[in-house]
């Protein structure tokens, strides 16, 4: 079994803070793995249960909404 | 676009008057050239020069080619020609060798500008007090001894400690944390800042209360030594109940010396405590409130301005006029004027544009200017043709992503038509180049994989309009912020990432449609609810801006609680002031009153509104664009302390009227006791009334003017004479006012006893019961709102827990409503004194301003939008959090259905609609379903 799993986690990030954030995170040049694939969102909110569970499905390891 | 800013620039002169000034600006070298600098850092990374960090307050380090900090604007970099090593020493050069666009320019040279204005507004900000004085606080002398503002850079992300705060003598987590308040603010014997800073009662209990975050967890005690706690603004005396509830301890003391702590580490604290008990105790660290003092620059600045300074050296400006300086056409805003926080500086930023505004109407938008762009090309009947620039940037981009490879692996992706890579995507020359190839590939979908759409999305689509492109045609890949600044040790993996947002940034963007940004035709015109003097100020204001002006009062009079106030707290007479207002309100030609007047209905929305307002038993329909609310607050009227069982018992208000009206009888007084926080800092009322410890304090020292042999005594639980009110409560001591504290546990009892009326207390410094008679008994009691519950319905918009209104941001937009072309002023908003209404007054005109300036009004086209899938469930009723949805029944043939429309002036895109509708029938633009599922699905495919 190999060791090296790489997770694939779908990022959904408010416009506003989380998105803002992590451009911020960038100037900090703050690190962290690059495993969280980024999508812009003009809210959480706007992230639908069944967006996440779409996600899900469609084979992502992880999902996170951040706001 | 019409806004020009000036850096490491300074005034050197200043002539002409109001309406036509020239001002000489000396420009001093950046070394940087600002239209080639992309802010990429490696300037600083490459230069061997390292100094302390001013805004770290020195407690780290930067180097000699510097931002400030993250978030500076604008985001260029700058040599410290102080420092720099080729400056000083003459060799280096390092970062002119590394900067990958040649933006250094070691041969730049100061530059004089003159240039022409109307009016100036002066905002040079404070200094922090610095504390070396105070020999026996330590500062300096202790290592664990730090400033307010040391500390807050201690505990910030972006500081010295990453955020992870640490003892600065040993590196050691601090587990016990003490405060001590009013360094260098109401002290007249180490300092000469007699007045009270307003900030720091606040800010300290803001940092104990973050502090926990900052720590790895485990035990944390906080203490604050404090003379009295000022939590006078709007949600502030909740804090301090959160504070207290959450174990800060509060301590009525003024620690008397601190010495280093056992092992040289930490600090020992002595103090007597308020029961006059000699007490040491340890800290870990020792934060010094420090307070606020005017810049330096404020003496000379006000010098070349020519702008008279008050005894403490801020900015003087008259309590009736609060943003205007003493030389006409200059303009003042925030703590240059005196010390005071984020709101109402920025509120009287926007005073001062008011009256740069009122002052220039004349010369209105005659310098403004406007980009024309070509007409949309229709690209409804093309297939995506998309065009994917992948950027470089220097090497910010490229030393971790492989852009070549990014680009290549791009070609490939469906819908790509064409891919380049650039150095720089954003420079001016890319961007010629880059519409030469929109034109030239017949492109109808932009790709920009480089850095965050947040700070340059606007112009990539401002390239997309030059070349007939709708801007919404464009998506971005941020492969910058978000992944090889962020991975730089990982190449590989920065490089797979990348692809994986190129490859969804297309998925996405094959699915953008053009999309038409919503235009409002504004009526120019303005609607003010309310009368007193912030609805007058707001309305003069915004008609002297030359628009027409609605003021709805629903009283027989204008004035409203003014009416009932003698003097200001700096001793300035209302009534005349009140009178010649109301004389230019009701006679200014832009301005139509409507008395006895109610608002009865409200439609449309920012721009466009129109309501039918009921006055002298008529209704007219009225047409705005903007409104002002002023609707005011009124003198609680108190249950307790025998209020209305005895005429010597008054409130406020009704003893101000007393004195006007019998003055021999009150002059006569040998006692006369105040009774403080009446009905205000309650469980049923828990905020703190703001006003009424200036007016007690200015009438006991009235009175003692009056009759230097009269008793007056103040029972209070905190004097809350903020800001340079503190020299009343000086002076009411001096004159030998007597303050005696109370809890709210024990508070004071009121009797009748043979006729005298007497006030028992327990006096703290005493520890015993004292009878005070009072021939009068003034009881300083709250504000309360005036009920605008049916405005608040129809206008939706919201109050606060005590009934006042909200405002849209407490710091940053402090007039502003949440919905969007509402503004507020004056005590509507929370209680607060004449000056402060005034200004908020005009604060509100200059925001209502904004709007009405121009016929129309372009919104952002990220809106959502109903689909023909609606069948009228309403779930996004309930949710959308501006009522920008409603329900509309829609039938033919005798067939009807349900189904809702959307208010995109109301709507700010935020999608609680979208993710709640079961059947996408109802999406936002730009980001549907689809488009987001798309994304998703483009992301996984690998």
């Amino acid at each position: 079994m190999s060791t090296s799993f790489e997770p694939v986690i779908i990022g959904f990030l408010c416009n506003w803070c989380a998105y803002a954030g992590g451009d911020l995170a960038g100037v900090g040049r703050l690190q962290y793995p690059p495993n969280m694939r980024p999508i812009r969102v003009m809210c959480s909110g706007m992230v639908s249960p069944e967006l996440v569970l779409h996600a899900l499905k469609q084979g992502a390891d992880g999902v996170m909404v951040m706001g | 676009m019409n806004v020009e800013l000036l850096t490491k620039s300074e005034v050197m002169a200043i002539s002409g008057e109001e309406g036509n000034f020239t001002v000489v600006v000396k420009k001093d070298p950046r070394y940087v050239d600002m239209e080639k600098c992309i802010a990429c850092g490696i300037c600083a990374e490459k230069c061997p020069k390292k100094v302390d960090d001013p805004y770290n307050m020195g407690v780290s380090k930067r180097k000699a080619a510097y931002i400030k900090y993250g978030q500076t604007v604008p985001l260029k970099y700058a040599i410290d020609g102080e420092n720099c090593i080729y400056f000083t020493k003459g060799k280096c050069r390092a970062c002119e060798k590394y900067c990958p666009t040649g933006a250094i320019n070691f041969h730049e040279k100061e530059v004089i500008l003159p240039l022409n204005v109307g009016a100036v507004v002066l905002a040079p900000g404070f200094k922090p007090f610095d504390p070396t004085p105070y020999e026996n606080f330590g500062y300096k002398r202790v290592p664990d001894v730090v400033t307010g503002l040391e500390y807050e850079r201690l505990l910030s992300a972006g500081g010295p400690c990453l955020g992870h705060l640490t003892m600065p003598s040993t590196g050691r987590e601090p587990r016990k944390i003490a405060w001590i308040q009013c360094v260098g603010s109401r002290d007249i014997s180490r300092s000469s800042n007699g007045y009270c800073s307003t900030v720091c009662c606040m800010y300290a209990m803001k940092q104990a209360l973050a502090t926990a975050e900052h720590l790895s967890g485990g035990k944390l005690e906080r203490t604050v030594f404090y003379m009295d706690i000022r939590t006078q603004n709007k949600e502030f005396e909740r804090y301090y109940e959160t504070a207290r509830e959450k174990g800060v301890r509060f301590i009525r003391s003024r620690p008397h010396s601190v010495d280093p702590g056992h092992g040289g580490t930490g600090v020992q604290v002595e103090y007597v405590t308020e029961e006059g008990k000699p007490a040491v105790e340890d800290f870990d660290l020792l934060v010094l409130s420090i307070g606020m003092e005017p810049a330096q620059d404020v003496e000379k600045l006000a010098y070349l301005m020519d702008c008279r300074r008050d005894h403490y050296g801020f900015i003087a400006t008259h309590p009736f006029d609060p943003a205007v300086s003493s030389r006409k056409g200059i303009y003042v805003a925030g703590a240059a004027q005196a010390p005071k926080a984020i709101p109402r500086s920025v509120t009287e930023a926007s005073a001062a544009a008011a009256e740069a505004a009122r002052s220039l109407s004349a010369a209105k938008a005659s310098l403004t200017t406007e980009k024309t762009y070509p007409p949309e090309r229709d690209i409804s009947r093309e297939p995506p043709r998309v065009g994917v620039f992948v950027c470089a940037c220097g090497i910010n981009i490229s030393g971790t992503v492989d852009v070549n490879q990014l680009a290549d692996y791009a070609r490939n992706l469906p819908g790509v038509a064409f891919v380049e890579n650039n150095m720089f995507t954003c420079s001016t020359d890319t961007q010629v180049l880059m519409a030469e190839k929109i034109r030239e590939h017949n492109l109808n979908r932009i790709v920009v994989a480089a850095c965050t759409p947040r700070t340059h999305e606007p112009l990539f689509q401002d390239t997309l309009r030059e070349c007939g492109l709708n801007p919404y045609l464009l998506e971005m890949a941020n492969i910058r912020n978000h992944n090889s600044w962020v991975h730089v040790g990982d190449p590989e993996k920065a490089t797979v990432k990348a692809r994986d947002q190129v490859r969804m940034a297309v998925a996405k963007a094959a699915l953008n449609a053009p999309l038409e940004q919503p235009r409002v035709n504004v009526i120019q015109q303005a609607m003010v609810v309310g009368g007193g003097l912030a609805g007058m100020s707001a309305a003069i204001n915004l008609a002297d801006q030359g628009h027409q002006v609605a003021l709805v009062e629903k009283s027989h009079r204008l004035g409203g609680v003014a009416w009932r106030l003698t003097e200001t707290w700096n001793g300035l007479p209302v009534r005349p002031y009140l009178t010649e207002l109301i004389h230019k309100t009701e006679n200014h030609p832009l301005i139509k009153v409507y008395k006895n007047a109610r608002i009865k209905t409200c439609k449309g929305s920012v721009g466009d509104f129109t309501s039918d307002v009921e006055s002298g038993g008529r209704t007219r329909t009225l047409r705005y664009g903007a409104a002002v609310f002023a609707t005011g607050a009124h003198e609680h009227e108190p249950r307790e302390y025998l209020y209305g069982q005895d005429p010597r018992i008054m409130t406020h208000l009704q003893f101000d009227a007393e004195k006007r009206e019998h003055p021999e009888g009150v002059e006569k007084a040998s006692s006369v006791v105040f009774i403080q926080c009446v009905g205000s800092r309650e469980p049923e009322r828990p905020y703190c009334s703001r006003v009424c410890c200036t007016h007690t304090v200015h009438t006991a020292v009235k009175l003692k003017e009056m009759n230097p042999e009269m008793d007056v005594y103040v029972l209070n639980r905190d004097m809350r004479t903020y800001g340079e009110r503190e020299d009343l409560y000086r002076k009411a001591r001096e004159r030998g006012v007597i303050f005696i504290r109370f809890t709210r546990a024990e508070k004071p009892r009121v009797l009748q006893e043979k006729g005298a009326l007497l006030v028992e207390v327990q006096d703290p410094i005493l520890q015993r019961p004292l009878k005070l008679p009072a021939e009068y008994l003034v009881l300083a009691t709250a504000i309360v709102p005036n009920d605008i519950n049916e405005l608040v319905d129809l206008y939706k918009c919201g109050l606060n827990e005590d009934g006042f209104l909200n405002q849209a941001h407490p710091k940053l937009r402090p007039v502003d409503m949440p919905v969007d072309g509402l503004f507020l002023a004056g005590l509507c908003n929370y209680p607060k004194p004449i000056d402060e209404a005034i200004s908020q007054g005009k604060a509100a005109a200059a925001r209502a301003g904004v709007i009405l300036s121009k016929n129309i009004m372009q919104l952002d086209a990220i809106k959502s939008y109903v689909t023909e899938k609606c069948d009228g469930c309403a779930l996004c009723l309930d949710v959308c959090p501006y009522a920008a949805i409603r329900m509309e029944e829609h039938g033919s043939n005798g067939h009807t259905f349900r189904r809702v429309a959307t208010d995109s002036a109301l709507c700010k895109g935020c999608g609680l609609c979208e993710s709640t509708c079961p059947k996408e029938g109802v999406l936002v633009h730009g980001f549907t379903l689809p488009q987001l599922k798309a994304q998703v699905d483009a992301a996984l495919e690998s």
